[in-house]
């Protein structure tokens, strides 16, 4: 597994960048990975990151698009407006949690 | 993993999540209004969606059932010329002659319907506004809606148009294009 270097933080990855390391993670590093894909975040990226975080300590996994608008109450079309394009991976990405492997 | 071999790189690793601006298109078509049938498109329309490709459903002939409103909320699924069809939880085939038993399309649509909603995904009319809200696009069948005499009145508030087989053509120059 690589080792990469972000704003002076040492973290482990996959292959694509993702965290592999839950522990790693802390809400300063989010602002850099929010910042690498060009997202800043505001209180209603907060309320998607900290309900991802929250969800995969309890289910053990990464919570889908469909998971955070049912469960963790934010439209699937505000998901996409926070998160351009791709909002399950970049959720995913911000938040230091691997890909969902959900299909929906 | 068995290796615990460990690189450390200086540039940060990031995904590349908007390196290859895509003009990558999907259109699906579907024909079909049986409740199995249905989600095959759903899924992949909303997989589509997830990945930022422009996608664009086609409802034509049974698909049509999937956005009319009276009929949307009671698809079916039944075993009836299924030979896929096994006995609940085992290997064994469900006999042919069992198939169109009075009482077998309910339970059968029932236990489908519990089977898609334990794995968290949603029923077709909530799926669909998923998808619209995904940013995906509904269309139905020109020839469809004159056949049945349905009018857009008829028809779920998002669909967009209904349009005849050549305009969907049209409006989908370029797409990948899956026929369910």
């Amino acid at each position: 597994m690589p080792v990469t270097t972000l704003d002076g933080h040492e973290v482990h990855v996959d292959n694509g960048g993702f965290m592999t390391e839950y522990d790693e993670w802390d809400e300063d590093l989010a602002r850099v990975l929010a910042a690498q894909i060009g997202i800043d975040l505001t209180d209603a990226h907060w309320k998607v990151v900290r309900f991802l975080r929250e969800d995969y300590r309890t289910q053990g996994e990464t919570a889908t698009t469909r998971r955070v608008h049912a469960v963790g109450g934010t439209p699937v079309k505000e998901q996409f407006a926070l998160f351009p394009k791709k909002p399950a991976k970049k959720m995913a990405y911000v938040a230091g949690l691997p890909k969902p492997h959900g299909c929906v | 993993m068995t290796t615990t071999m460990t690189t450390t790189k200086t540039a940060p690793l990031v995904p590349a999540f908007d390196e290859a601006e895509t003009d990558r298109k999907l259109a699906v078509i579907c024909s079909k209004g049986s409740l199995d049938m249905a989600y095959p498109g759903l899924i992949l329309a909303n997989a589509a969606l997830g990945e930022g490709i422009e996608t664009h459903l086609f409802f034509t002939f049974w698909g049509f059932d999937m956005i009319t409103k009276s009929r949307m909320h009671n698809l079916q699924f039944s075993p009836a010329g299924n030979a896929a069809m096994h006995l609940p939880g085992r290997d064994a085939h469900l006999p042919q002659v069992l198939a169109p038993i009075p009482g077998m399309t309910t339970m059968a649509t029932k236990m489908l319907k519990k089977q898609i909603a334990d794995v968290g995904v949603p029923e077709v009319p909530d799926f669909l506004e998923q998808i619209v809200a995904a940013g995906g696009h509904l269309w139905a069948c020109r020839m469809s809606a004159d056949m049945n005499k349905v009018t857009t009145a008829d028809l779920r508030d998002d669909v967009e148009g209904i349009i005849s087989a050549s305009d969907f053509i049209d409006l989908t120059d370029g797409a990948q294009l899956l026929f369910i």
